[in-house]
């Protein structure tokens, strides 16, 4: 017994015990989100399920559960067909099913609203009909369908265009505004020039949006006609359909293709249906750039301030003081530095900004409001402890001797920094790095108060100029979690999504650290001694 | 002439005069007088933390570095005065080069490493820089092992030819007097063999100021030697006179290896 303690035997069970159970409860999470996460996109069966009562329900057997202390079991069904029945999901007994059936012809619809339709495609207007080559009643729905996408696609075009003609009818207004501001009667020349031109805009705007509004007119006349299982007749306009496919006798080989194109949807389009439907970009790009704008401020101020800690300040006791202080930053809540940023980025940087130099647009901020250079410098401030303590580390680890070589070589102190320890350093800086990133691309908290929004109306990158709109407010992965999954209307609905964003969201952070920690390994094989 | 010292320097490019050194309070060199002949080795003896390595770094003011150093007295190099403020560093630890006693190659090529001194004087002219390494890596023995290889990372040197490196590096710039502080310590035999080949050869081009440990190294290399005790210059004199015949009875004990 003695000697069992003495081997150290149980230490090594203990410390083994504790790895495991970290890594389990990683892998729990992980493998939570992922079996959620990708399981989404795949069609799943439609069930008919005849009632006892006579009545029969149609759609999707999303989960069971047992009733009654597990003498029972209810299904629930995603039924769908919003507008209809009022809710998207409904439970019912087992006991009061008498059959399940899988009809080859029932029909999902995915629709730009209301969500899912579950019901039978019965025909084609005459105009739907015009436009498709013929064959059975689906076939045609799929000709008629792709020709109104084909159409709509040069409607959204049009969209384009409305917006830019808007963005610049906006940015004259201002100009003509800051005039008035600045003293300039209204019947100054300049100004009459800028009406004349927001006149001819305006004109083009008018134009634009009447043969916008009658080609929806025109489009919205290719219709079909789809049934419920109730029997209840519903037209609808082609171009509201996003898809349409017919799961029971899909193929393995189309389920994928299916998969695949929601994926596409998803990494590429944009939101629907208050966000729970549709595709991610938007926020997974404001993701992206809000840490990349973060890492821009948060890297090299980090880094420098590091130096200056560790190669000029005397070491004493206010640099040790200053050092004890950084590392507690790294402790304070984050959403104590969302109000921070707030107060001093939103309130005092941007207020002064709109103070100066767009005092006419008063009371409306410019920059006096949430934006993504106020998160991302707020979240850079959260982040710039990370990257110090790291530095400094990385610095001190540097054998004493190479510091004294090249000094001894007659190399300044500068010279030494910035040829040999900076590059030595560098692996340590990147690992500080990648912390940051991972503790930025987590916060959600600071951002709610500095610019973060359900949807944004445009990217804060686009082809206006000066096509980078730093003050523009920002969709996030983080949020967009939070929100769907918290804040929507119809959470049960909005569950699939609130996966596949974590999903998303773990990948982006794995992705971004696998490239950082890829670079870092060059680094370290290029500057740290081998062991000989 | 002092009594611990027999040596007659005719032509000295390092005159110390009354040196004394504290590292904060605490003194570590005690009124040292010890002027280094021209284009000789010079070795400095004695045990263990009696203040070889805090004289050496004196000369090419490495000792700035440290927190508290304090020097008193006077350092001549070429006749002028080392300890003043107006003496250019920099330009100071170019004429004094160093070798310290673990080998410090940088991250870099071994080109790089060798050119590192003059890269950071400004040097760009590319036939220069290739002549320099060329000429350093032959004067320190190591051309034909590496001529091969001399983009290649200078951390895949072994430990001897890491060090041969550094004093390539060190002669790289040309400095007139080359100090070395225990370079062999951290080498096998052969390598240590080698180091000191090259040590004998270095000695008509430079003038060399070695630390060691190793009383027979000193007795093989070097002209003159000088041992020093507790932070005090106890002998100095021709390496043979002093080996076979010290004057001093501490010095004595210490080369028949009664103590230290
Ligand atoms: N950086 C330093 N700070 C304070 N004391 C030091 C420092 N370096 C050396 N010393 C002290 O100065 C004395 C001489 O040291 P050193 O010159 O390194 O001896 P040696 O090289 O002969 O072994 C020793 O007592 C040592 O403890
Ligand atoms: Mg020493």
């Amino acid at each position: 017994m003695k000697s069992f303690w003495k081997q150290g035997e149980p230490f090594v069970w203990v410390t083994g015990a504790a790895l495991s159970v970290t890594l389990l409860m990683a892998m729990v999470l992980i493998v939570v989100v992922l079996v959620n996460g990708l399981g989404v996109f795949w069609p799943s069966k439609v069930a008919t399920a005849k009632l006892h009562d006579g009545g029969s329900v149609l759609g999707e057997v999303v989960r069971s559960e047992a009733v009654f202390e597990g003498e029972g079991e209810r299904l629930q069904f995603k039924i769908g067909n919003r507008e209809l029945y009022g809710l998207d999901f409904r439970w019912i007994d087992k006991t009061d099913i008498s059959s399940i059936t899988y009809a080859d012809d029932t029909m999902v619809l995915e629709r730009m609203e209301y969500g899912n339709f579950y019901g039978r495609l019965i025909g084609l207007s005459p105009e739907a009909q015009a436009v498709s080559g013929g064959g059975d009643a689906v076939q045609q729905l799929r000709q008629a369908h792709a020709y109104v996408m084909q159409q709509k696609d040069q409607l959204e075009e049009l969209d384009d265009e409305l917006a830019s003609v808007n963005y610049r009818m906006d940015q004259l207004q201002r100009k003509e505004k800051a005039l008035l501001y600045k003293g300039r009667s209204p019947s100054d020349p300049e100004i009459q020039t800028l009406r004349q031109k927001r006149n001819g805009l305006t004109e083009k705007f008018q134009s634009l949006h009447q043969r916008q509004m009658k080609q929806v007119t025109e489009l919205r006349n290719y219709t079909a006609t789809f049934t419920d299982i109730s029997g209840t007749d519903r037209d609808m306009a082609l171009m509201d359909l996003v898809r349409f496919y017919q799961p029971n006798s899909m193929s393995v080989f189309s389920k994928v293709r299916y998969y695949l194109i929601k994926l596409v949807e998803l990494l590429t389009g944009s939101p629907r249906e208050s966000n729970t439907e549709g595709g991610l970009f938007p926020a997974i790009f404001g993701t992206v750039m809000l840490i990349f704008i973060m890492s821009l401020f948060s890297f090299p101020l980090g880094v420098l301030a590091a130096i200056y800690l560790r190669e000029y300040a005397k070491e004493g006791m206010v640099v040790r003081m200053v050092r004890i202080a950084v590392n507690n930053l790294a402790g304070i809540p984050s959403i104590v530095y969302g109000i921070f940023g707030l107060a001093f980025f939103v309130y005092g940087v941007g207020g002064s900004i709109d103070r100066l130099f767009y005092p006419e647009q008063l009371p409306t901020p410019t920059f006096g409001t949430g934006g993504i250079l106020w998160a991302s410098l707020t979240l850079s401030l959260l982040t710039v402890p990370v990257v110090i303590v790291a530095t400094e580390e990385a610095l001190g680890a540097i054998p004493a001797g190479v510091r004294e070589g090249s000094l001894a070589l007659g190399a300044t102190k500068f010279q030494t920094l910035t040829r040999i320890l900076l590059p030595m350093a560098s692996p340590g800086i990147m690992t500080g790095l990648i912390l940051a990133m991972a503790r930025a691309a987590g916060e959600v908290a600071p951002l709610m108060i500095t610019g973060v929004v359900k949807i944004a109306p445009a990217l804060p990158v686009d082809g206006n100029f000066p096509f980078l709109h730093l003050d523009r407010k920002f969709m996030h992965l983080g949020f967009h979690i939070y929100d769907i999954g918290f804040q929507s209307p119809n959470v049960e609905a909005a569950k699939p999504m609130v996966f596949v964003t974590t999903l998303l969201l773990v990948l982006i952070v794995l992705i971004m650290s696998s490239v950082a920690i890829h670079l870092r390994n060059k680094m370290k094989k290029r500057y740290t001694y081998g062991t000989f | 002439m002092r009594d611990n010292n027999s040596v007659t320097v005719t032509d000295p490019i390092v005159q110390v005069k009354n040196l004394d050194f504290y590292y904060g309070t605490s003194k570590a060199l005690h009124d040292i007088n010890l002027d280094f002949q021209r284009n000789k080795v010079t070795a400095l003896i004695g045990p263990s933390g009696c203040g070889k390595s805090t004289l050496l770094r004196c000369l090419n003011r490495m000792n700035d570095l440290v927190d508290g150093a304090r020097v008193d007295g006077s350092i001549r190099l070429d006749g002028t005065e080392v300890n003043t403020a107006a003496m250019d560093v920099i330009e100071l630890r170019r004429r004094v080069g160093m070798v310290f006693q673990k080998s410090n190659p940088f991250p870099k090529s071994i080109y790089e490493n060798v050119i590192y001194g003059l890269r950071i004087a400004g040097v760009r002219d590319k036939t220069v820089l290739d002549e320099t390494v060329e000429r350093s890596l032959r004067n320190a023995a190591l051309w034909e092992e590496v001529k091969d290889r001399l983009h290649e990372s200078a951390l895949g040197l072994s430990g001897g030819q890491m060090q041969r490196l550094c004093i390539a590096r060190a002669i790289a710039v040309n400095p007139e007097v080359v100090l070395m502080d225990e370079p062999c310590s951290a080498l096998d035999p052969k390598s240590t063999a080698r180091v000191e080949e090259l040590i004998s050869e270095l000695r008509e081009k430079y003038t060399i100021i070695i630390v060691t440990h190793n009383m027979q190294q000193a007795a093989r290399v070097s002209d003159c030697t000088a041992f020093l005790f507790e932070g005090v210059l106890v002998e100095y004199g021709i390496t043979e006179n002093l080996f076979v015949k010290p004057r001093n009875k501490q010095t004595e004990d210490y080369i028949t290896g009664r103590f230290g």
